[in-house]
């Protein structure tokens, strides 16, 4: 699957936790998730656990720690499906 | 001088009527709420009807952010939340301001936590996937769920107390609250109580045999409080809740004024005299009504309504006798008693703030709603207090002043002195 498809099918399983559609709209990689896009960091949690069941993969604790932005959301998952 | 505490809010989500104007109309014309639950059946109870408010649950969209109303699961959260808020509008407040409002509070109750939302607990961490589980679990497993909800939405800064006592939680609830208000702790309280009967609480109280079997096929019929052929308790869901304010705030800010809370007690009968963990004692619940009658600078003559505890137990005759006591009346001289139960069943926790805002609502419009399925008073009550006390039509008439009490496992009692504002 491409980066590009990854980061429009992210933008679903974001949406439940995104206050701002717009912004949410207009991510790209380089987003940071809390920062940028103003999601409360205990729902980061929610958001590797909806992204595990979308996929059917399991993201481990270490990589679900280095999730930041947008484009680590998408690594943490490319690397899986990849697999 | 002292405090006075009033009401300026109110809210109700209850089995007959989700909303203040819906719930006014159910409680004139004697509109039951308790229905016949299928799944019941299947599960083998006894009793196989409940008291359960037609809540749509996206209604809840109305009320909290679209990322918390995602994930939110507990019953109790939502009707608790639904009451709360609408009180809070209710009272000429708006919802989601950006600052903290520091002199207001909440004290709302709940008797158990939401064994559904429990239970999927269970399931994940048994299978090894505690993993899955989330952020959203605890936040709505905490004792404090409701009150961090309510506080939450509405910015409270004052005290956020949540409360138990089994079914007098919802009554202590406005208890305490009032009492921030009179110490001077907090202007305004946000109070009441919310429950959810789900089927895993349901089926403790069905296996100690004190609910309600014999009327499966009719179920409003089954909430028979003070009958004859009173046969268990009906257990039933909802909240209410109030916004109590000290008089000269509300007066401050030219808020309408419902009624006047003049006082309340709350205490045990320490599971002594014939009080256990199940039954109350009578000296305590006399006591508690005493208390409540001369803390609100009234006399036992002056009360125009009780609105009773009154579950359709054995227990119903043992609470008149304890009423006549306390209030050194008896026979014509006894004042109307009514049970809101015979129209929503027993709901617990919530039935002291469901309870609550009727009462309020009978000062408001000057009635006394009717009791519903007491065509056939019980005997030991009639030896006690006259007929014409146990409405059974709608009366129109002059209330001044409401004692509402409730009583709850644990031999916890609580009594509230509600009056028309003056």
């Amino acid at each position: 699957m491409e980066r590009r498809e990854i980061l429009e099918e992210l933008k679903k399983v974001l949406y439940p936790y995104t206050e701002n559609k717009e912004l949410l709209e207009k991510i790209d990689e380089h987003t940071n998730l809390v920062k940028d896009l103003k999601i409360n960091s205990a729902n980061l949690v929610d958001i590797i656990i909806d992204a595990e069941a979308k996929y059917n993969i399991e993201i481990d604790f270490d990589s679900a720690e280095r999730i930041i932005t947008v484009g680590d959301c998408i690594n943490a998952i490319e690397e899986k499906i990849n697999a | 001088m002292s405090r006075r505490v009033v009401i300026t809010g109110l809210g109700v989500v209850s089995p007959n009527g989700v909303g203040v104007p819906a719930f006014l109309n159910a409680i004139r014309t004697g509109v039951s709420g308790v229905r016949f639950n299928p799944q019941y059946k299947d599960l083998h109870f006894n009793c196989q009807v409940a008291g359960t408010p037609e809540f749509e649950w996206d209604r809840l969209k109305h009320y909290v952010s679209e990322i918390t109303f995602h994930g939110l699961q507990g019953r109790a959260l939502g009707y608790g939340i639904v009451a709360a808020l609408d009180a809070w509008m209710d009272a000429g407040n708006g919802i989601g301001g950006k600052e903290t409002i520091w002199d207001t509070g909440c004290v709302f109750g709940s008797s158990v936590s939401d064994c559904e939302v429990v239970k999927k607990i269970f399931g994940r961490v048994d299978a090894g996937e505690a993993k899955k589980l989330g952020s959203r679990v605890i936040e709505q497993m905490m004792t404090s769920s409701l009150t961090a909800y309510i506080s939450g939405r509405l910015g409270l800064g004052s005290r956020i107390i949540a409360t138990s006592a089994a079914c007098a939680t919802g009554t202590q609830a406005i208890l305490m609250g009032y009492e921030y208000i009179q110490q001077g702790v907090a202007k305004r309280m946000v109070v009441g109580s919310s429950e959810h009967v789900d089927p895993y609480i349901f089926g403790a109280f069905d296996s100690m045999r004190i609910l309600s079997r014999k009327y499966n096929d009719r179920p409003e019929k089954a909430s028979r409080p003070m009958s004859q052929t009173a046969g268990g308790f009906v257990p039933g869901s909802g909240a209410g809740a109030l916004v109590l304010e000290d008089l000269d705030f509300a007066l401050g800010r030219g808020a309408r004024i419902y009624a006047e809370l003049l006082g309340g007690a709350c205490n045990s009968g320490g599971q002594r005299s014939g009080g256990s963990m199940t039954a109350p004692a009578s000296p305590g619940v006399i006591r508690c009504i005493t208390d409540a009658i001369a803390g609100s600078g009234i006399d036992a003559g002056s009360i125009d309504l009780i609105s009773g505890h009154l579950t359709a137990t054995a227990a119903d005759a043992m609470e008149i006798q304890n009423w006549c006591l306390a209030l050194g009346r008896n026979g014509r001289n006894f004042p109307p008693v009514n049970s809101l139960k015979s129209m929503i069943g027993h709901s617990l926790s919530a039935a002291g703030s469901i309870e609550s805002v009727a009462a309020v609502l009978q000062i408001v419009h000057q009635f006394i709603h009717p009791n519903i399925n007491l065509e056939d008073p019980n005997p030991e009550i009639l030896k006690q207090v006259d007929r014409d006390c146990l409405p059974v039509k709608m009366l129109n008439k002059e209330i001044r002043a409401v004692a509402k009490a409730n009583f709850g496992f644990g031999d916890v009692n609580a009594c509230l002195i509600f009056s028309k504002y003056n």
